[in-house]
């Protein structure tokens, strides 16, 4: 396993690049990803893991980005909303209107597209559970569920 | 052509669902120096002493500011508030110190360090503990307090404004009452919630020019007090605001600002950012107002509304900031779109220990509004009455008046009887109230009237400069914020409407800057898309204008000869002879090099006409340019055995006078109808005995999740309100506002037992079923 005992360089692997920062044991996932490499596209909104705003990719999986500290993503592939061009996710949630001011939508997007490559067949039941998590002040949730049952083909 | 109507997609859609839009805390420098805030841990104590020397320790902290550093007091209204607390703090969360650091660890580290003494005083926990004889006085000096704004501060007393509306014959009015109810409400302060929290930059260039960059709805207001406070001209302030990531009315107040310029100049004028923690956003930045109101309606047998008399006690927390003007907004709409001829309110706004408030979606109408619309049930109850029935007999229209006195028009008001008529319909009323299922659950449905006009302040105003591109498409440059609600695509809708073009080829930016656009008041009270829309089709007029008379020249024609369409100004008759706009937006060239018309510049402004302050012995006055109302509908399925209860379908009839984009509007307003049932389901902040909010984490203060809404369904209604563009009344906030009442009715109707509080958690229901306190 990969030890850190002070501030020091940590090679990334985001969106599919190399990529090296300088990090403090400490620094979150969120932290490097937004203030060292500039990826602000992942939000913070709360950083006590109950919004999900800052949801990025390990591995595929959805992870909150606060919750994790940046020297555990050493090895794993990190995906955020700006690696992801192109999903489903995101042409159905402009066709459903499925935001307002955007500040919570990269978490969604990020999170249904995970939702879409690891169960394409989800039921209602998985789809409200992988959903619960993520908040939105702006919408009424009802445009945001037409746009993953839209993204998987419902 | 059309493109009003249409369902236009945002501008800045594709931007949103990549990640790629940059809010203000997007901005990421190694220069940029880091502000934290220090709070306060009592809910009302005197400060004894602050010790910043571990602090000063820390390394990386550059500076640190306290309440000594600033000798001047803010507010909206009344200027109460000092911007950190000097001699005492007066709730739970106020700003103390702040901390500056040359990184965002050093500057929470430093934070952490400085020790604040206190000395505790009482803390008055509620608007009733407030009022009562002998009670804990939070402004000693409320008298001496300046006074920006009409607002009638009590000395020696908690009361920071009184508002009196005072409408027919009280004596008349319950006189011809033969059946009255009377009942009291209790709804606890709450907060916003935008999932962007609160983030300022400042900084001050070596010449003295100020910029400031904030998540702001009031980019403008911030120039103003920037410059009022530190004695800065308003020409040598420039004022930044991107795409706002949720604000709600949040984001009207100016707080924030005015430390993060403090800190700037703490280090010399470098850039300081300074941004809110959940927490803070909850309770140290201003909330939503709490209400307890006392109403007693008077109606004849036959459900006629005979007299209103009201007294709204608003809980603003510690300062009066935009309470105040609630309060007002609150007085001005009391009665509800009822027809009343005899209403007498007071409206209160009362200084409590409990963090301080601001405007927020619906601006106080749905707290008063479930104070009335659940008397309404209680009343229809007594009549023996159909609650529909006797909201669609009482419904205000045309011809009638407003509490403050304004003649009622179609233009000026709508039509809220075909609102009832349409929602009574799709929440299917006929059905009946309450239907028991087979499994012993009860599906009841509650009904909910709504209206609001604006209460902008009488000279509110906005503008619009209108500039080309070499291609012939257009600049649409205003100063109103894109907050989520989808205003700049609306403008574009309009511009591109009124001069027949593509509305593809209508840009608009996100950002605003008081250097560059036009003043636009503030991008609150759903009036954007009126004041703005305004001067963009003025704008608008003006460029066609200078088409026809520059192409009049080229053609060799009159100007009345032409006209313009699709990129084009051509001959009415002969279409096709016409001139590319492209050889006229940058003045036209004869072949021979000669030159004339130059630039073409659209400009447009627009104020808000004939709005008065209200008189303040009897609230005559016209606070407003027009009405929409509407009428909201909520059915739920509740379980009697344990009082949990699901939210089946949430209903909105509005009259939106004439719907600019159907795509944006049913959207809003379902956002902000969710946002009402969370709110009214599940929201309030908790506080100790001695004032201390508990709940200051989205851990603790729960809102809506995804799968727990309701099926929603919105209508629109278009009676044109004549002065607005278009015929557009204001729209968006007012899917909030019936919410939390049909809500209220529906699960009062359901338990049988009458719910006069907020939130409708089942242990509400239970301990109002139980009688427990």
């Amino acid at each position: 396993m990969f030890q850190m005992l002070d501030i020091g360089p940590l090679e990334l692997n985001v969106n599919g690049e190399k990529r090296t920062v300088v990090a403090r044991p400490a620094d979150t996932l969120l932290y490097a990803l937004r203030e060292h490499l500039g990826l602000t596209g992942t939000k913070n909104a709360c950083e006590t893991g109950d919004c999900d705003v800052c949801t990025v990719l390990i591995d595929g999986w959805p992870v909150k980005s606060c919750h994790m500290l940046a020297v555990e993503a050493v090895g794993h592939q990190v995906n955020t909303i700006e690696g992801i061009k192109g999903s489903p996710v995101q042409t159905a949630f402009l066709a459903k209107e499925a935001f307002q001011c955007g500040y919570c939508t990269p978490g969604y997007i990020v999170t249904a597209h995970a939702l879409l490559t690891l169960h394409p067949d989800a039921e209602d039941e998985v789809i409200n559970e992988w959903l619960a998590g993520n908040l939105c002040r702006c919408t009424g949730y009802q445009e945001i569920k037409e746009a993953v049952l839209m993204a998987l083909g419902r | 052509m059309g493109a009003v109507g249409t369902g236009v997609p945002r501008k800045e859609a594709k931007d949103k669902v990549t990640g790629n839009i940059k809010f203000v805390g997007d901005y990421i420098s190694p220069g940029l120096m880091h502000a934290r805030l220090v709070t306060g841990t009592y809910a009302h104590a005197l400060l004894k002493n602050i010790q910043t020397a571990a602090a000063w320790r820390v390394p990386g902290v550059k500076a640190i500011v306290t309440g000594k550093d600033c000798s001047f007091l803010t507010g909206a209204y009344l200027e109460d508030r000092p911007p950190l607390a000097a001699d005492k703090v007066r709730y739970y969360g106020e700003p103390v110190a702040l901390v500056v650091a040359d990184s965002e660890l050093a500057a929470k580290q430093g934070a952490e360090e400085v020790r604040i003494e206190y000395e505790p005083l009482p803390a008055v926990n509620s608007v009733h503990d407030a009022l009562r004889p002998g009670a804990p006085r939070i402004h000693e000096n409320l008298g001496e307090y300046r006074r920006v704004k009409p607002v009638f501060p009590e000395t020696n007393s908690n009361i920071a404004d009184r508002v009196k509306v005072r409408k027919g014959d009280m004596g008349k009015g319950w006189a011809g009452s033969e059946i009255t109810v009377e009942a009291s409400f209790h709804l606890p302060q709450s907060d916003h919630v935008a999932m962007e929290t609160r983030c300022v930059r400042a900084e001050i260039a070596p010449d003295g020019r100020v910029t400031i960059h904030s998540s702001s709805q009031a980019p403008f207001v911030i120039r103003k007090l920037i410059s009022r406070y530190f004695l800065i001209d308003t020409g040598k302030i420039t004022v930044i605001v991107p795409a706002v990531g949720g604000s709600f009315g949040g984001k009207a107040a100016v707080q924030l600002e005015l430390l993060a310029y403090m800190a700037s100049q703490a280090v010399g004028g470098r850039q300081v950012k300074l941004v809110n923690t959940r927490e803070q956003e909850i309770i140290s930045s201003p909330g939503r107002i709490g209400l307890d109101a006392e109403v007693r309606l008077g109606a004849t047998k036959e459900g006629q509304l005979m007299a209103a008399e009201i007294t709204y006690l608003v809980d603003g927390g510690a300062y009066s900031d935009i309470g105040a003007v609630m309060t007002k907004s609150i007085a001005a709409d009391c009665t509800g779109p009822y027809k009343i001829d005899n209403v007498q309110c007071d409206a209160l706004c009362v200084y409590t220990n409990h963090p301080y408030t601001t405007s927020y979606t619906g601006f106080g109408h749905a707290s008063y509004t479930f104070a009335i619309e659940r008397t309404l049930d209680m009343l229809a109850k007594k009549l023996k009455m159909d609650p529909w029935q006797l909201r669609r007999m009482n419904a205000i229209a045309p011809g009638d008046t407003s509490p403050t006195l304004t003649g009622l028009t179609t233009s000026n008001l709508g039509d809220t009887g075909k609102c009832l008529d349409r929602v009574k319909q799709l929440i299917n009323w006929d059905e009946g109230q309450v239907v028991t299922g087979q499994d012993g659950k009860i599906r009841a449905k509650g009904l909910s009237a709504l209206w609001k006009t604006s209460s902008t302040p009488t000279d509110a105003r906005s503008g619009a400069i209108l500039t080309f591109n070499p291609d012939g498409s257009l600049n649409i440059g205003v100063g109103a914020v894109e907050i989520g609600q989808g205003s700049k695509t609306n403008l574009a809708v309009m511009a591109a409407e009124r001069l027949k073009m593509d509305v593809g080829k209508v840009h608009v930016m996100m950002e605003v800057n008081t250097h560059a656009h036009p003043e636009h008041f503030k991008t609150v009270a759903s009036m954007t898309t009126f004041m703005a829309g305004r001067a963009v089709l003025e704008a608008c007029d003006d460029i066609i204008h200078q088409l026809l008379s520059m192409a009049s020249i080229v053609l060799r024609c009159s100007p009345e000869d032409l006209d313009v369409a699709g990129g084009r100004v051509f001959l009415t008759d002969n279409p096709n002879m016409y001139v590319d706009i492209t050889e006229l937006v940058h003045g036209y060239k004869y072949e021979n090099g000669n030159s004339i018309g130059g630039q073409v510049i659209g400009r447009g402004s627009y104020i808000m006409r004939h709005l008065t302050e209200m008189d303040p012995e009897t609230g005559k006055g016209n606070v407003g340019p027009g009405w929409t109302v509407g009428a909201e509908a909520v059915e739920v399925e509740f379980d009697p055995g344990d009082f949990t209860y699901k939210m089946l379908k949430a209903v909105a009839v509005l009259d939106a006078g004439k719907v600019i984009n159907p795509r944006i509007a049913q959207a809003v307003v379902m956002g902000r109808m969710n946002m009402g049932l969370s709110l009214a389901n599940r929201e309030g902040l908790i506080y100790s005995g001695s004032g201390v909010v508990e709940n200051a984490s989205l851990r603790d203060y729960k809102i809506m999740r995804f799968a727990e809404q309701p099926q929603y369904t919105v209508e629109f209604i278009e009676t044109p309100q004549i002065d607005a563009p278009y015929g557009a009344r204001g729209l968006g906030e007012h899917g909030l506002i019936g919410m939390p009442a049909a809500l209220g009715n529906a699960l009062s109707a359901a338990a049988r037992v009458e719910l006069n509080q907020l939130p409708l958690l089942p242990e509400t229901i239970w301990s109002v079923k139980e009688g427990r306190p």
